[in-house]
C-alpha cells in the first residue's frame, strides 16, 4: 500500500501501467493490486485534475448546508459531481465523514482541509487555487 | 417544548488535554515497576476500550503479555471514522507524547518492540508534526536504554479500516477486509503475531492511570463505566467541539449542557450507535453495558444532536449511504443488506411500497446483527431499528 500512496501523491492516481508495474515489481497478479486499489476511497484509478475537492457529505455537513457551498463550486467550476474541468486543475469528488463535524461543512483539497464553509468562503478558497496554478505557469 | 431538567450534573474533567511535559518522567518511572504490577493496577481502573466496543484494555494487555511468540506489534487506531467523531485527531494534534508513551509502556508490559500509529487519510495533515514527536521520542528513549520503535502507517479513506483486523490486513498491504474472530489480535494480530491494538483515547487513559494511579480514575464514573470519556458534539448545538466527561451521565444532562432548547434526538455512537428520541432522555445513560437502570448505551463519543427542523428520514438515508459505500463487499448480509435497507426506505417513502415493508427490513437487519462478519454490519441494525421504532410516521410521510 505504501507503494500505491506514492504513486498516488506524484500522479493524483493510479494508472493501469503503474499497476501491472507494481504488480511485475512484488511479484503479485495485476488482479490483486487493481482490488486492493480500488478498495480506498483516496487511491484513485481514473486520471484526476492538479486539486482533488473532496466534498464531506455526511450528516452534520449536510445538515449544515453542504448543498449551497456544492453549487457554489459547480458553478464556478462548471463541473458536475465527479468530473473534472477540461484545463485539468480541478476534480470534484464527494466523500464520507472527514471528522469536522462541528464545524461543519468542511472539505479537503489534496490534503489540505477547509472548514465552516459558506458559498463565498469557497469561492476564494478555489480562486486562490486558481492563482497558485496560473503564477507556476509564469 | 422546552426540556424541563431534573438534575443538572455533568460533570467535566481535564485529564487528556492536561500537560504533557512530564511524559519523560511518566516513562522512566513505569518502566521501572514489573509489568505484572502494571497489569494488575491496569486491570483495577476497569478502563475499557474508547473506540466503543469496551473491551477492558488490562485484560487485553495481559492476554497479549501472556502470548508466547518472538516478535510481538503494538498498534495504536487513529482510523477515526465514524461520523460525528474527532477526538483522535485532537488528542494526536495536542497531547502526542502521551499516546507515544503509553504505546512504549504497553511494549514494555507485553514484550513488543515495535508499535505502529494507523492515521486515516483523511488527517494526512497530522503527519509532519507527529513524525516530529515521534523522532524527539525515540531520540529520549535511546537516552535512557529503551528500545521500541513507532512508524506510522497513512490509510487512504476507508472506514471499515478501523475495525481491528480489517486495520491489520490494510497494514499487511491488502484490502481492508476483516477477519474471522477469534483468534483474536491479542494471539494472531498484525502479521500473524500477538498484537495489542487501542484507539488513541484508551492509550490516553493508561497514560494517565500511569501517572495518578488506578484510584483517581476508578473513582471517577459509575459502576461497569469507569473514568471519563471524550465526547464528540456535533450538530444542533450552540457549542459543537470536544469536551471530557465523566462517564455514566444521563442524556437528560446532557442535552441540558448542549442543546439549542429545541433538541429532538441524539445519534449516541455515530452512525453505527443509537438515535434516542426526546421521550427517552431521561431514561438513558452512557456508559457500558450492565449499569443498573435505565438503557445504557455504550459509545465511542460521538454525540450528535438534532433539532425539530430535522427530517429524521433523511438523517437514516444518509447514514445508509454512508454504510453503503463503506461495507467492505465480503460478506453477504452486509453488502446486499445495506443496499437493500437503502432501496428500501426510499421505496416506502415514495409511496411505492406499504408502511408494514418497514417491519419487513427490520427483520432483515435484525439477520444483518446475527450474520454479519464484524461490527460494521451487525451496528446498522442499531441506528436502523432505533430510528425506524422511534420515528415511525416520518418515515413513511
Amino acid at each position: 500500500m505504501p507503494i500505491m500512496q506514492a504513486v498516488v501523491e506524484r500522479e493524483k492516481y493510479l494508472s493501469e501501467y503503474s499497476m501491472i508495474e507494481i504488480a511485475k515489481q512484488i511479484d503479485i497478479p495485476a488482479a490483486e493490486v487493481y482490488g486492493t486499489a480500488t478498495f480506498y476511497s483516496f487511491i484513485e484509478t481514473k486520471p484526476t485534475g492538479q486539486f482533488i475537492i473532496r466534498m464531506c457529505k455526511t450528516i452534520t455537513c449536510a445538515m449544515k448546508g453542504k448543498n449551497q457551498v456544492l453549487f457554489a463550486i459547480q458553478d464556478m467550476l462548471k463541473i458536475k459531481m465527479g468530473e473534472t474541468t477540461p484545463d485539468k486543475k480541478f476534480t470534484l469528488l464527494e466523500t464520507n465523514c472527514l471528522g469536522w463535524c462541528h464545524k461543519a461543512p468542511a472539505m479537503m483539497v489534496n490534503d489540505e482541509v477547509y472548514t465552516e464553509l459558506t458559498p463565498e468562503k469557497v469561492r476564494d478558497i478555489l480562486t486562490g487555487y486558481m492563482k497558485i496554478n496560473e503564477q507556476n505557469l509564469n | 417544548m422546552k426540556v424541563m431538567a431534573i438534575s443538572h450534573q455533568l460533570k467535566r474533567v481535564d485529564f487528556i488535554f492536561s500537560n504533557e511535559n512530564d511524559w519523560e518522567k511518566v516513562l522512566s518511572t513505569t518502566i521501572k515497576k514489573k509489568p505484572a504490577d502494571l497489569i494488575n493496577e491496569l486491570i483495577s481502573s476497569e478502563l475499557k476500550g474508547r473506540g466503543g466496543a469496551g473491551f477492558p484494555t488490562g485484560l487485553k494487555w495481559k492476554l497479549a503479555s501472556e502470548a508466547k511468540s518472538d516478535a510481538k506489534y503494538i498498534i495504536c487506531n487513529a482510523d477515526e471514522g465514524e461520523p460525528g467523531t474527532f477526538k483522535d485527531r485532537e488528542i494526536l494534534s495536542k497531547v502526542p507524547y502521551k499516546v507515544l508513551t503509553a504505546m512504549a509502556v504497553c511494549g514494555y508490559i507485553t514484550g513488543a518492540k515495535e508499535g505502529f500509529i494507523y492515521l486515516r487519510g483523511e488527517y494526512k495533515f497530522l503527519l509532519t508534526e507527529l513524525n516530529k514527536a515521534i523522532d524527539e521520542f525515540q531520540y529520549y528513549c535511546k537516552e535512557i536504554k529503551f528500545d521500541f520503535k513507532i512508524s506510522i502507517f497513512m490509510g487512504s479513506g476507508a472506514y471499515i479500516c478501523g475495525e481491528e483486523t480489517a486495520l491489520m490486513e490494510s497494514m499487511e498491504g491488502k484490502r481492508g477486509e476483516p477477519r474471522n474472530k477469534p483468534p483474536f489480535p491479542t494471539q494472531h494480530g498484525y502479521k500473524n503475531m500477538p498484537t495489542v491494538i487501542n484507539n488513541v483515547e484508551t492509550l490516553v487513559h493508561t497514560f494517565t492511570i500511569f501517572k495518578y494511579g488506578a484510584k483517581k480514575f476508578y473513582d471517577l464514573g459509575v459502576q461497569y463505566s469507569r473514568g471519563t470519556k471524550l465526547f464528540s458534539v456535533s450538530g444542533d448545538t450552540p457549542k459543537p467541539g470536544i469536551y471530557e466527561l465523566e462517564l455514566g451521565m444521563s442524556l437528560q444532562d446532557f442535552v441540558y449542557e448542549f442543546g439549542d432548547g429545541d433538541t429532538k434526538a441524539v445519534q449516541v455512537g455515530g452512525a453505527s450507535g443509537f438515535l434516542v428520541p426526546r421521550k427517552k432522555f431521561k431514561d438513558a445513560a452512557i456508559g457500558f453495558k450492565g449499569k443498573l437502570t435505565g438503557i445504557s448505551l455504550p459509545t465511542g463519543g460521538s454525540m450528535m444532536l438534532f433539532n425539530s427542523s430535522r427530517s429524521m428520514y433523511n438523517v437514516l438515508d444518509n447514514y445508509l449511504e454512508f454504510f453503503r459505500e463503506e461495507s467492505c463487499g465480503q460478506c453477504t448480509p452486509c453488502r446486499v443488506g445495506c443496499q437493500q435497507l437503502l432501496l428500501g426506505i426510499k421505496a416506502v417513502k415514495r409511496g411505492e411500497k406499504p408502511a408494514a415493508y418497514l417491519d419487513k427490513l427490520l427483520r432483515l437487519t435484525e439477520t444483518m446483527q446475527l450474520t454479519a462478519k464484524c461490527g460494521l454490519g451487525q451496528s446498522v441494525a442499531n441506528s436502523f431499528s432505533s430510528i425506524v421504532e422511534n420515528f415511525h410516521e416520518e418515515m413513511i410521510y
